[in-house]
């Protein structure tokens, strides 16, 4: 049996790898997502202090180190049996707006917009950022830049930094806002609010305008039917800091709507001797392997599984958008891998105009931020991570030290589809053995658009990335190798 | 258990105190077993914690810091706080799984021959019961 | 310097990809960075593959900085190849310095993580007890992933390294200050630490006074922080032990130091620093009268010694990990 090897930062450089097994007609067999690394955190979290958690779990990842951050600092509230003062609640949002900006930018136009903007036969050196600005114009490639770094800068000035903040710890926050620096967040979030308005204009543009990239989208290789989950306010709206998750199946049902608190009831993972990363499958459905449907427990988060997983956005130009993208997209769910895009750019919206509400808001700049913590125990936090939700899971001792902890991140989540994505991609677009360069780009879309961070930081970032194909015959000798340049 | 094990230990000693006493236990020809190795320092304050992990590092078995007696101490409270950068250090080695009573703080003056030569006595003897020090591999 | 372009790469082990993310935030600058030296291999953003840079003449690359900690078998290999490829290698955040927050697993052993991240948690359902392997056959054929090491290594202790910039992630004004030292060809000494030689304490915006402290607190007991050294409060604050060049924005946030910045200039440890400051500051007013058992409930209060000292810097401590019995 031939196999293809597909190691996006190549084998010995991966933190991400996917093999291709190809039958004796040439055609897919069968494929593997493999995530080479671990690090090990729940086990090193064991005998920390129960308040360095916010911190040391930030480094899972320095790219949405402020999801883990927060969903840390909710599971000590629960642990600590306290709950913030409204103030430090609005503080923790709006800082968490202002992540989002930053991190749904970077990936829209760094890491998988290009494929889309410049297009996905573009050669590789142009799919990225530089290809983006040299499409869309030098002034919007400034424009990117700044307002990826306001939301780095929002996250700065109420975290103290931006990668690696400080400020969460059990009850609240150790830093209040004061009038100079609300202005300012204020007026970041307007400007990004214009700046989400633009950039969905441009994918009208660019690409829903364009006949060829709807049908890749709806219909093409790119098609998975999962179950989807997100977090949902009281009104089943998306919301990205604090609710209940909720799981709807295949067809738009709902399957259930929990507490994190009852996670262990509903979410169980695997574990394969090929890969480092877990498996995670809804329980009430079942491990059925990898396939998908409405039989099989696997399900997806992120931009995609939180809209289809909601009933709407809570601010009113993401509503609109909300509501186009369904009706463009021919009814909800949508299944389709690469709308994972569209649906990023409505939550930009959505983050930033929410950031706009909560810096008008006049109590914001009290210092009421924090309350008195009670007596340790477990707790239980989620958050909603730009790739999607992610639990926290804490023992804590009568000393206030972490016996134990389980972390759920939100790649991990979409493991499972994530294979399955890239498989079924390459089995719809390699054939009798032929397998091209572009064809290879387009199987790499399939998980781009996740914007995996595989082990939660395992950097598949770049827009433009290395890859190599080696094919082998059955006795496995190389026969080809493919680069991509 | 390991009858022919000799542990290897160095003793920080304080000029103006343990140091005499150490020598006065010589001069009084008082039995002690001849493990240790002695290093002069003009208080036990001056003892960093860093020599004391960096001796455990290299796989000494035991390290001993003498001092003046609580109140003698010729720069005020050398001693003292040596007390407690002591009894920090031992929990630092017990969180890595090192015995603690690898590490001994004493008071010790120019006159207690004796004491010393029963303090060196009994701290190697403790050592020989715990064995060579698991650092002696486990640090390559 | 000769008209030619520097050559730079940038290369992660096992890291967060904040020190990737500190770099992009450089902004605007970054794209003066592009025009005075060539990146010939930066994962993150540019498309070379790692064949290429095996088949560079030894030296090719200029300066190579490189983030992440050594914590598997391809990141060992990755990091000769690139000590043989680069005139200058840069060990690059807390990670690569010291073994950043990774290097907290030097507390157990590989047999350790994988029972608790595989076998023995809330969520996991493994009967069959699987643990991952190095290669496995699946029935289309064998799939390989890298070993797992029992140790975290700093880069220092896997190659030879020039130069360190500490931080979790460094600074970005520090990042700017080394790439200009290198764009210049003023480089310091071989060895150095290219970051100031202060302490955060120097840096920190609170007024140190007393220098004296009854009992030690934990961050959430203090409901009502005063304005003045965290240390003084109670609050174990590594910033005595820590290299400053950071501005101490930890502080400006009213949380204390936990240490990114590793070991001040010119001492060996971080934590045997700290156990210094915190004797000389802890309990000295009742230090003639207290008793020995009286000076032990103090320091009770401090529980996990090692993971507070040793935050960033398990690995490349005196003392670098766990002794583990079987
Ligand atoms: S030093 Fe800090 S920011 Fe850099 S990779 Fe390590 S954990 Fe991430
Ligand atoms: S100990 Fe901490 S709070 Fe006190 S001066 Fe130093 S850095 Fe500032
Ligand atoms: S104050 Fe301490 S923990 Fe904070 S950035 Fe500076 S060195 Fe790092
Ligand atoms: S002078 Fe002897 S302990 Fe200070």
């Amino acid at each position: 049996m031939r196999s293809i090897t597909i190691d996006p930062i190549t084998r010995l450089e991966g933190h991400g790898k996917i093999n291709i097994f190809l039958n004796e007609d040439g055609n897919v067999e069968n494929a593997y997502l493999q995530i080479p690394e671990l690090r090990g955190f729940e086990k090193f979290s064991q005998g920390r202090r129960a308040e360095d958690m916010p911190q040391i779990t930030s480094r899972i990842c320095g790219v949405c180190p402020v999801a883990h951050h927060f969903a840390s600092a909710k599971a000590l509230d629960s642990a600590f049996k306290v709950e913030p003062p409204p103030v430090a609640k609005k503080l923790r949002e709006l800082m968490y707006m202002g992540y989002i900006i930053y991190d749904h930018i970077l990936h829209f136009y760094f890491l998988g917009g290009p494929d889309f903007v410049v297009g996905p036969e573009a050669p590789p050196g142009k799919r990225n950022i530089l290809g983006v600005i040299e499409k869309a114009g030098i002034d919007i490639g400034k424009e990117v830049i700044k307002h990826r770094a306001f939301g780095q800068r929002i996250t700065a000035i109420l975290g103290g930094k931006a990668t690696h903040p400080v400020n969460c710890l059990p009850g609240g926050v150790s830093k209040g806002l004061n009038e100079v620096e609300r202005k300012d967040i204020l007026s970041m979030a307007e400007s990004s609010r214009e700046f989400a308005r633009f950039s969905l204009q441009l994918l009208d543009d660019i690409v829903l305008k364009n006949k060829d990239y709807v049908e890749l989208i709806t219909k093409g290789p790119y098609q998975l039917r999962t179950y989807n989950m997100g977090l949902v306010d009281d009104r089943d709206r998306l919301n990205f800091y604090d609710g209940l998750i909720r799981v709807k199946d295949p067809s738009d049902g709902e399957l259930v709507k929990f507490p994190v608190s009852d996670y262990k009831k509903e979410i169980a993972e695997r574990v394969e001797k090929w890969s480092y990363m877990k498996f995670p499958y809804l329980k009430r459905v079942g491990w059925k392997g990898f396939s998908d449907g409405t039989g099989s427990g696997f399900y997806r988060v992120g931009p995609l599984g939180r809209l289809n997983a909601s009933e709407g956005m809570a601010t009113p130009l993401a509503q609109k958008e909300f509501d186009r993208f369904y009706s463009t997209l021919g009814g909800r769910p949508v299944h389709s891998t690469l709308a994972f895009h569209w649906a990023r750019l409505i939550e930009l919206l959505y983050a930033a105009e929410r950031a706009v509400e909560l810096a008008s808001d006049g109590e914001i700049t009290s210092d009421r931020i924090r309350n008195p913590v009670g007596e340790p125990g477990e707790g239980f936090g989620v958050v909603e991570a730009a790739r999607g939700t992610l639990i926290h899971h804490y023992d804590v001792d009568e000393l206030g030290l972490i016996k134990k902890a389980n972390l759920i991140v939100a790649t991990t989540n979409n493991a499972g589809a994530i294979t399955m994505s890239v498989r079924d991609a390459a089995k719809g677009l390699i054939r009798n053995g032929n397998v091209t360069d572009g064809l290879l780009n387009k199987v790499e879309m399939a998980f781009r658009a996740y914007d995996p961070c595989f082990g939660c930081a395992t950097h598949t970032m770049p827009g433009s990335m290395p890859l190599i194909a080696n094919i082998y015959d059955k006795n496995e000798v190389l026969l080809r190798s493919i680069k991509r340049d | 258990m390991m009858e022919d094990f000799e542990p290897t230990v160095v003793a920080f000693l304080c000029n103006w105190c343990s140091y005499a006493g150490a020598d006065l236990a010589g001069t009084s020809r008082l039995k002690y077993p001849s493990n240790i190795r002695s290093i002069r320092v003009m208080c036990s304050g001056r003892v960093d914690p860093i020599f004391i992990l960096d001796a455990l590092k290299e796989g000494i078995d035991g390290v001993l810091v003498a001092g003046c007696h609580p109140g003698d101490c010729h720069y005020q409270s050398g001693n003292y706080k040596t007390n407690r950068k002591i009894k920090l250090i031992k929990r630092l080695l017990s969180e890595l799984n090192i015995e603690p009573d690898r590490v001994r703080f004493e008071y010790i003056s120019a006159s207690e021959g004796q004491k010393f030569a029963t303090v060196v006595t009994e701290f190697v003897g403790r050592l020989k019961e715990m064995g060579p020090s698991p650092l002696k591999e486990a640090c390559e | 310097m000769t008209g030619e372009k520097l050559k730079f790469a940038f290369y992660w082990a096992a890291s967060c990809g904040g020190c990737e993310i500190a770099v992009l935030d450089m902004n605007e600058a970054i794209l003066e960075v592009v025009s005075a030296a060539d990146i010939l291999f930066w994962p993150v953003a540019i498309d070379t593959k790692y064949s290429d840079v095996e088949a560079m003449e030894d030296g090719h690359i200029d300066v190579c900085f490189f983030n992440g900690a050594i914590r598997n078998s391809e990141q060992k290999e990755l990091a000769h190849l690139l000590r043989k490829k680069s005139k200058v290698l840069v060990a690059f955040g807390s990670c690569a310095v010291t073994g950043g927050i990774p290097g907290l697993a030097n507390l157990s052993s590989r047999k350790g993580v994988f029972e608790t991240v595989y076998l023995d948690n809330a969520s996991i359902e493994n009967p069959d007890g699987t643990v991952p392997e190095t290669s496995s056959r699946v029935k289309e054929g064998e799939l390989t992933i890298p070993e797992f090491f029992d140790t975290v290594d700093t880069l220092d202790q896997t190659v030879e390294v020039d130069y360190y910039l500490p931080g979790c992630p460094p600074p970005t004004a520090l990042i700017m200050n080394a790439i200009n030292a290198i764009l210049s060809g003023e480089l310091p000494p071989k060895g150095s630490v290219i970051a100031p030689a202060r302490s955060v304490c120097d840096e920190c915006r609170f007024e140190k006074s007393e220098k004296r402290i009854t009992k030690i607190k934990r961050i959430y007991e203090v409901e009502e922080l005063e304005d003045r050294c965290l240390l003084e409060q109670g609050i174990i604050c590594m910033g005595p032990a820590t290299r400053g060049g950071c501005g101490a924005p930890c502080l400006e946030a009213n949380m204390p130091c936990t240490g990114c910045g590793g070991p001040t200039p010119n001492s060996l440890d971080q934590g045997g620093k700290m156990i210094s400051a915190l004797a000389s500051v802890l309990g000295i007013d009742s230090e003639a009268v207290s008793s020995d058992k009286e000076v032990e409930a103090m320091l009770d209060r401090l529980i996990d010694p090692v993971g507070t000292f040793y935050k960033y810097g398990l690995p490349s401590a005196l003392i670098k990990r766990r002794v583990m019995k079987e």
